[in-house]
């Protein structure tokens, strides 16, 4: 077999007329051209490699950097911040000396090639990022968006992909607490499936992806790296460099979540030892990534040897190795005289551990292979000064046709048996029928921990079991609202969350974001990402939650449709006593229900206007972030002091919606009265937002009643808590039975 | 009657935790030198008919289809000839 000489940085320096295949690997011609600049040579193959995957759109965010620096500079002052923006994940502290991380992330297009896999791995993929902050995970939430419930290929990658969460979160033991599930034909070709994880430590364990001190060891530990998820490498690999290789390797990464529960203990079980300076997760771009990262966030150089990378499969070339996105893997650097117990706890835990390389007090990541010196580069220029681009961006010409369009003026029910029907209609639907069948797949309870899971407002998890101290974390994004507006619809996904988190009693601290778009390359998709990035961080600054990270998911199209956009923000907050938590589900007979906030007529993007009419038009709902606050803090405070006993947030398919969703979960009834002013429909249908419905116990009805006025929060008698129907007086009766039968079997019928 | 029997293994660059598994407990229980396992899956079909190649075609595709998941998984196809049993 005969081999190309080895492309150390010798040969390249001496074979300037080389050509590289920087095309395939997504490199545009000026890319190409600074790398050239940037190095006065051109790269070798590896340094190609990694510019390649670090500069790709998924590491480098090139094009939403310009847009994303807002959130940093619109960050409001909070004394909760710990770890901020451009670490693993953001850390937040909750009190008593605990801090909490959590971010989201996507997992999107694995999950479409390989639904099993590719949900399993992005779980994988969160959790790392957690444990690389120090912290130990304990929950994993999971916003997940589909194409139609009734299409065929929808039947092929949601079970995949829920099996896929459920196969991986159980295994590992972490319960699953949250998310959503949405049904829209936008995601057929392009479903999106984000991840999201919490984990909590003391503030002293809070660890940092750096690499300081010279003569500090580099140990990769965890799986062996294989061929896994390398996507353009296989070309440079293959046909460029040495033609006798096997023929192409496959995108898709199977993960293994035993290895990750022993990555998990082992690496806790080294911080508190205190053996580790910094660490890094491997994820996407696998060494590529977290070499160039470490070396570029810490003091000094580093120097690899690549050959004492563990391998599965010994014919992976050195690029391969760099660009492996292989799962289960950590990178961590360790003081020499420390490296023999950090080995000592990995063989413990059965993990394979190899120094493959120092810090040394150079300021260049050099990388070797059989002798030979193949990558010399300052890491800084493949990590962080990747190419950045204003892209063009315009509000789409179809936009105020769109916004034009009203759903306020769509025919409404002309009777009360229409109505009825509508109601009925409504809560069957996909989009708002029951979800057990798919969450139910997933452990919940697990580590003993859960105080609440789906399908409550937010799921909530005992963080310290002697004073009761929780945190609760809630995911929301409406695609729908975005498309009619971005800037708003950015603002109601986090005012929904927000929202969701104080319904539970929860006080709202912080925000990590997934920000699911179509091409960049398009100036409308732009438009509604530079819009949405805009509106969340105006929000986040009013709101006073600042977001502590996330992630940017681009070319979420099929052909030249982009899906939805569709911002997916999540907000942690925090409860000092989990006992004081509140359900959704009505508790008791005889308490009054009350509607709290503003009710107008408001139908553009509502659920209502997609069930009945398959209709998306007219504006969304007004957003109002004082009030989301008041609200906020009414439902915090009435929590605290028990004059609540039940509570749920107005969203989709607005207040009947949610009256039907407790009567259903508390088994309990309700009687509904239209209150004065508003008519049946809007009453039942309408989506304003900042709104919620709570049931107060006969004995707190003055005092909850004193509070809300006195702070100025509008408060409406709307009904009460009783029998087995929910009855809107002069209107109609569904009794629980039918509603039960029309809300849980959609899902079973259309999936199982 | 015939026996077709279908064999889907994970392609070989794809990791396989059950054969890792596998691997691993050999030592443990005095089993030295094997350096590798992959663990696969094997469906007997017993099939009516004569195994033509429109028969083979069927298989080809359930196999596919159903059986394997390609993305991850090859598989192979080969007929076996059931012994006639006696008495009949």
């Amino acid at each position: 077999m005969s081999r190309t000489p080895l492309d150390t940085v010798e040969h390249a320096a001496a074979t300037p007329d080389v050509e590289l295949p920087w095309a395939e690997l997504g490199l545009k011609k000026d890319e190409y051209e600074r790398v050239v600049e940037i190095l006065g040579r051109r790269p070798t193959g590896a340094e190609l490699a990694m510019y390649s995957v670090m500069w790709s759109e998924h590491c480098s965010y090139k094009s939403s950097k310009v847009h994303l620096r807002q959130f940093g500079e619109k960050a409001p002052e909070s004394d909760a911040l710990l770890v901020g923006i451009g670490e693993n994940a953001g850390v937040v502290d909750v009190g008593h000396g605990y801090a909490v991380t959590f971010k989201v992330e996507s997992h999107n297009h694995p999950s479409y090639v390989e639904p099993y896999q590719g949900a399993a791995t992005g779980v994988g993929g969160i959790v790392r990022d957690i444990i690389a902050m120090g912290a130990r995970p304990v929950a994993v939430v999971d916003p997940l968006r589909f194409g139609a419930a009734d299409h065929p290929d929808t039947k092929r990658v949601l079970p995949g992909v829920v099996a896929g969460i459920g196969g991986y979160g159980n295994c590992l033991g972490l319960p699953n607490i949250g998310g959503e599930v949405v049904f829209d034909s936008c995601y057929q070709g392009n479903p999106l499936v984000n991840a999201g994880a919490i984990g909590v430590m003391r503030h002293e364990d809070i660890h940092l992806a750096k690499a300081s001190g010279a003569g500090n060891k580099v140990i990769l530990y965890g799986a062996r790296t294989g061929g896994d998820g390398i996507g353009g490498a296989s070309i440079l690999a293959s046909e460029t460099f040495d033609d006798a290789k096997p023929s192409k390797r496959p995108a898709v990464q199977v993960g293994d979540p035993f290895q990750e529960k022993l990555l998990i203990e082992c690496t806790l079980e080294a911080f508190q030892e205190k053996l580790v300076v910094g660490i890094q997760d491997l994820g996407a771009a696998g060494l590529s990534c977290a070499t160039s990262e470490l070396a570029s966030n810490g003091s000094g150089g580093m120097r690899v040897t690549l050959d004492d990378v563990p391998l599965r499969d010994s014919t992976l070339s050195p690029e391969e190795i760099l660009m492996s996105e292989s799962q289960e893997r950590m990178c961590a650097v360790v003081e020499p005289e420390k490296v023999d117990r950090f080995l000592e706890i990995c063989d413990k835990w059965d993990v394979i551990a190899t120094v493959i390389g120092e810090v040394t007090d150079g300021d260049r990541l050099e990388i070797y292979w059989h002798g030979g010196k193949i990558v010399d580069v300052d890491p800084r220029t493949v990590a962080h000064d990747g190419p950045v681009y204003e892209r063009p961006y315009a509000r789409p010409s179809w936009q105020d046709e769109l916004q034009a369009d009203d759903a306020n003026k769509l025919p409404r029910p002309s009777s009360a048996d229409e109505l009825k029907d509508q109601v009925l209609k409504l809560v069957a639907s996909p989009n708002q029928a029951s979800k057990s069948w798919i969450t139910s797949q997933y452990d919940h309870f697990v580590q003993g921990n859960t105080v609440l899971a789906q399908p409550e407002d937010s799921g909530m998890i005992r963080v310290d079991e002697e004073s009761g101290l929780g945190v609760a974390i809630a995911t929301d994004g409406n695609g729908r609202y975005a498309k009619l507006d971005p800037y708003a619809g950015a603002q109601l996904a986090l005012a929904e969350a927000y929202r969701n988190v104080a319904t539970t009693g929860a006080k709202p601290l912080a925000v990590s974001d997934c920000l699911n778009f179509g091409s960049p390359e398009d100036p409308a998709v732009m438009w509604q990402f530079a819009e949405a990035v805009r509106g969340l961080a105006d929000a986040c600054q009013q709101l006073g939650t600042p977001v502590t990270g996330g992630n940017v998911s681009l070319y979420n199209q099929t052909g030249e449709v982009a899906i939805h956009p569709t911002p997916v923000v999540a907000v942690l907050g925090v409860i000092d006593d989990v006992a004081r938590r509140t359900p959704v589900a009505f508790q008791e007979e005889g308490q009054l229900l009350y509607l709290l906030g503003d009710t107008r007529e408001e139908f553009g993007g509502s659920a209502w206007s997609q069930v009945v009419h398959d209709h998306l038009g007219g504006l969304p709902p007004q957003v109002d972030l004082e009030r989301e606050r008041l609200l906020a803090e009414i439902l915090i405070s009435a929590s605290r002091d028990g004059m609540i006993d039940s509570a749920h947030d107005l969203s989709d398919g607005g207040l009947i919606q949610a009256v039907v969703e407790s009567a259903l979960l508390g088994g309990k009834g309700a009687r509904l009265v239209v209150p004065d002013g508003l008519d049946a429909f809007t009453f039942l249908l309408s989506e304003s937002a900042g709104r919620a419905v709570v049931a107060v116990p006969r004995s707190e009805e003055v005092r909850f009643n004193d509070m809300c006025g006195a702070r100025g929060l509008p408060v409406t008698r709307v009904g009460v808590v009783d029998g087995d129907s929910v009855e809107v007086q002069g209107e109609f009766t569904l009794t629980l039975e039918e509603l039960r039968k029309a809300h849980e079997e959609t899902i079973p019928a259309l999936l199982a | 009657m015939a026996r077709v029997v279908v064999d889907v293994m994970l392609k070989p660059e794809i990791l396989d935790p059950q054969g890792q598994a596998v691997q691993r407990a050999l030592p443990r229980l005095g089993f030295e030198g094997v350096s590798d396992v992959r663990q696969g899956k094997r469906f007997e079909l017993e099939v009516d008919g004569p195994v033509d190649d429109s028969a083979l075609a069927r298989i080809h595709e359930l196999a596919e289809s159903f059986l394997a998941n390609t993305v991850i998984e090859d598989f192979t196809v080969k007929v076996e000839e059931v012994k006639a049993e006696a008495g009949k």
